[in-house]
C-alpha cells in the first residue's frame, strides 16, 4: 500500500499566477503541491494548468476539507470527489490534516485543534482507514498548528500521531513550521518534539513561515500565517531532521502576501541546497 | 470537561461567548486572544473569500463597508460545502435584503454577475459549435430546432445598467456618472479558459432563456417578439453563433 | 404569425446571421460589433476564479461583530443613478 512516492527533492504550494514561471524557469523543482479543493470544479484553467504541470513534475493532493478529526462521519460525497481527483491525476501523494474544519454541515474554512485523548484517537484512525479504503492509497497526515490545549488531552501529539501509524499504516507529513509554532504557543521544546518524531514514516516535510503575537499573558504566540520566508529557527530544526533521516521530499508553503516566482524559487533552492548538502554526506 | 466542536463552533461565530470550557493553555487557563486566533481564521478566511469572488461589489460600496456585510452574511450563511469556489451563492439575495446596502439599489445584480462569472471560470469544458454547423440546416428543421449550450452560459437581467457599473468596477477604471440609466441584461460564458461577458440587446435574454431551458428556435423568437418590438432575430442569432455558446444541435426533444 | 411565415423568417434571419457571425474581425471592429452581443469583457482572471481554500491561519484581527453605523462609500459615490448618487446622505440616527 505504499504505492508512487513523491521524489526527495523541493516542491512548492503551487498558485496560479506562478504557472509561467515555474514551467519557463522551474530551478531545483521537482514536485508541486496543491490544494484538492481547488480543483473540484468541473473543468477551466485550473484543470489544464494541473494537467500540464503534472506532465512536467510529481504531483501532491493536499487535502484541506476532509475534516478528518471531525466528530461526525466523514463526509463521503466530498470522499467521492477526492477519490475521482485522485483516479483523475494518479498524484505521488495524498495528505490531510490532523484537524476538523467542519461541524453540523457548516464548513468553517480552519484546522482546528483536536484533543489527544483514546477516544478522539480511536475515531481519526477510523476515519483514516476510511479514507485509504476509499482512496485506494495509503495517505500522509500532517501534524497541526495549535494556538490552545485541551484540559482532557491525555497523549502527547508525537505518541498520537504515532499510534496513528499504528493502527492505519498511514504515512506522515511533518510539517516543521508547524513545530515550530506549536512549540513556542505551548511553552515545549520543538527540539525534543522532533526528535521524538517517528520521522521513519515522514513521506513529506513542509516549511512556511509564520507571524507573531502575544497571548492574555503577553507570552509568545505564533500563527501559521504562511506569508514570509521561512523563519531561522525553522531552517535549523528542518536541517536536523534531514541531518537525522536523509533527504525527504521538502514544500514551501506561501499562500499570503505571495511573492514573485523568483522570490519562492529562491526560498526553494534554500532547501534544495540542505538536501543536495546531506544527499552528498550520504554518499561520502 | 469533554471536548465537543458544537460548543466550540458556537463560540467561533459569537464573540460575546466565553472561550468553551475544557480550551486551557500553559499560560492562562481561559485564553480568550488564543481562542481569537480561530476566530480571526474563520470569520477573516470566510470573508477574504467574499472579497476574492465579489472585488466589484467590494469597490462599489468600499472596502470597510464590504468586509462588515460580509462578517454579518458569514455568520448567517457559513460555507455548507468545502469548496470555496462554490462560496457566497447566496450573498446577491442576502444583500437584497440587507438594510444598509439598499441606497445602492443595482448592488446584488452587481453581485449576481460576479457569482455567474465564477460558475463559468470553473464549468466543463465544451468545445463550441463553429458557424458553418449552422449553415447546413435544412429551412424546414429550424422551427423545431433546439441547441445544446455550454455550462458555462449565464444571463443576468437587471433594472440597472450592471455591464456598465461591472466594467467600470472590475478593474482599476475610473467610475464616471452614468447619464443614460437603463436596465442592462449580461450574458456571461467561457471563452476558452477566458471568462466574458456581454451586454445582451433588446430580447435577448428572454431569447436566450427559453433556448438554455431546451424550448425551440421557433418559440424563442416567438417569446423574444412578445416582450419586445425591439427584438432582432438576426442579430440574436449572430451573437449567440459568435459568442460560440451552442455546443450542440438537437432535435424535436427536449434537451 | 404563421407556421409557414415562421420558417422563412428563421432561415431569412439565420442567412443573415450567419453573415454578421462569419464577416471576420474587420467588421466585427467597426460599426457592426454591436450588432451581435457587443464588446466581450473579460474583467481581471484571478477574480473569476473566486476564493481558494487555506491551510494557514491569519493575523489579521477582525472577528467582533460590527455596529451598524456603516454607508457605503466606494465608487458607489460618483455613480450618478436617476435618485442621485448611489450613496445617499445617511439617515441621521
Amino acid at each position: 500500500m505504499i504505492g508512487p512516492m513523491l521524489p526527495a527533492r523541493t516542491g512548492i504550494g503551487f498558485k496560479p499566477e506562478h504557472f509561467d514561471g515555474i514551467l519557463a524557469d522551474p530551478g531545483p523543482i521537482g514536485f508541486v503541491e496543491v490544494h484538492a479543493e481547488n480543483y473540484m470544479g468541473d473543468g477551466g484553467r485550473p484543470h489544464a494548468q494541473l494537467a500540464a504541470l503534472h506532465e512536467r513534475f510529481a504531483l501532491s493532493v493536499h487535502g484541506v476539507g476532509l475534516s478528518i478529526g471531525a466528530e461526525a462521519p466523514l463526509d463521503r460525497a466530498h470522499l467521492s470527489r477526492l477519490r475521482r481527483l485522485c483516479d483523475r491525476y494518479r498524484p505521488e501523494s495524498f495528505s490531510e490534516h490532523l484537524a476538523w474544519s467542519s461541524h453540523g454541515g457548516a464548513f468553517l474554512n480552519d484546522l482546528l485543534p483536536v484533543p489527544y485523548t483514546p477516544a478522539t484517537l480511536a475515531r481519526v484512525a477510523d476515519h483514516i482507514a476510511e479514507v485509504q479504503d476509499t482512496l485506494g492509497r495509503r495517505m500522509l497526515l500532517e501534524n497541526p498548528s495549535t494556538y490552545v490545549l485541551f484540559a482532557e488531552s491525555t497523549i502527547a501529539e508525537v505518541d498520537f500521531l504515532a499510534e496513528i501509524v499504528h493502527r492505519t499504516g498511514c504515512g506522515l507529513l511533518l510539517d516543521v513550521n508547524n513545530v515550530f509554532v506549536s512549540a513556542t504557543n505551548h511553552g515545549t521544546s520543538a527540539g525534543d518534539y522532533l526528535a521524538s518524531f517517528p520521522i521513519e514514516h515522514v513521506g513529506e516535510i513542509h516549511l512556511a513561515g509564520h507571524d507573531a503575537t502575544v497571548d492574555d499573558v503577553g507570552a509568545p504566540l505564533l500563527i501559521d500565517a504562511h506569508d514570509s520566508p521561512v523563519a531561522d529557527p525553522v531552517w535549523g530544526l528542518f536541517e536536523r531532521a534531514i541531518a537525522r533521516n536523509g533527504p525527504l521530499p521538502t514544500l514551501i508553503e506561501w499562500d499570503n502576501n505571495v511573492p514573485t516566482w523568483p522570490v519562492l524559487r529562491s526560498e526553494a533552492a534554500a532547501a534544495d541546497a540542505v538536501l543536495t548538502r546531506h544527499a552528498a554526506a550520504r554518499a561520502a | 470537561m469533554v471536548f465537543d466542536q458544537a460548543r466550540f463552533t458556537a463560540a467561533l461565530f459569537d464573540p460575546e461567548r466565553e472561550v468553551p470550557a475544557g480550551i486551557t493553555s500553559h499560560t492562562h487557563p481561559a485564553p480568550e486572544k488564543r481562542f481569537a486566533v480561530y476566530r480571526n481564521n474563520v470569520i477573516v478566511g470566510l470573508v477574504d473569500a467574499l472579497a476574492t469572488r465579489f472585488p466589484a461589489v467590494q469597490r462599489i460600496v468600499g472596502e470597510e463597508f464590504f468586509r462588515a456585510m460580509a462578517g454579518v452574511f458569514v455568520r448567517a450563511h457559513p460555507p455548507r460545502s468545502p469548496l470555496m469556489m462554490d462560496y457566497g451563492e447566496e450573498l446577491p439575495d442576502f444583500i437584497d435584503g440587507f438594510a444598509p446596502a439598499a441606497e445602492v439599489p443595482y448592488l446584488a445584480d452587481v453581485a449576481r454577475l460576479e457569482a455567474a462569472r465564477t460558475r463559468a471560470f470553473h464549468a466543463a469544458d465544451t468545445v463550441p459549435l463553429p458557424p458553418v454547423a449552422f449553415s447546413s440546416l435544412p429551412a424546414a428543421d429550424l422551427e423545431g430546432l433546439r441547441l445544446r449550450f455550454c455550462p458555462s452560459v449565464a444571463i443576468v437581467r437587471s433594472p440597472h445598467p450592471i455591464v456598465t457599473i461591472w466594467a467600470m468596477n472590475a478593474d482599476d477604471a475610473e467610475p464616471v456618472p452614468i447619464e443614460d440609466w437603463r436596465g442592462e441584461d449580461a450574458l456571461v460564458s467561457r471563452d476558452g479558459f477566458e471568462v466574458a461577458v456581454r451586454r445582451l440587446p433588446p430580447g435577448g435574454a428572454v431569447f436566450l432563456s427559453c433556448l438554455l431551458a431546451g424550448e425551440t428556435l421557433a418559440d424563442a423568437a416567438r417569446t423574444a417578439i412578445d416582450e419586445t418590438g425591439a427584438f432582432d432575430l438576426a442579430e440574436n442569432l449572430a451573437g449567440l453563433i459568435a459568442a460560440g455558446l451552442a455546443i450542440e444541435i438537437g432535435g424535436g426533444e427536449p434537451v | 404569425m404563421t407556421r409557414r411565415s415562421m420558417t422563412l423568417a428563421l432561415a431569412g434571419s439565420l442567412a443573415s446571421a450567419l453573415a454578421l457571425a462569419t464577416a471576420g474581425p474587420a467588421a466585427a471592429q467597426g460599426a457592426e460589433k454591436e450588432k451581435c452581443y457587443g464588446v466581450a469583457l473579460k474583467g481581471q482572471n484571478d477574480c473569476a476564479a473566486g476564493p481558494g481554500t487555506t491551510c494557514s491561519g491569519t493575523s489579521t484581527v477582525d472577528y467582533q461583530g460590527n455596529a451598524w453605523k456603516l454607508v457605503p462609500k466606494g465608487t458607489c459615490t460618483s455613480i450618478k443613478t436617476p435618485k442621485g448618487t448611489g450613496s445617499l446622505t445617511p439617515i441621521a440616527s
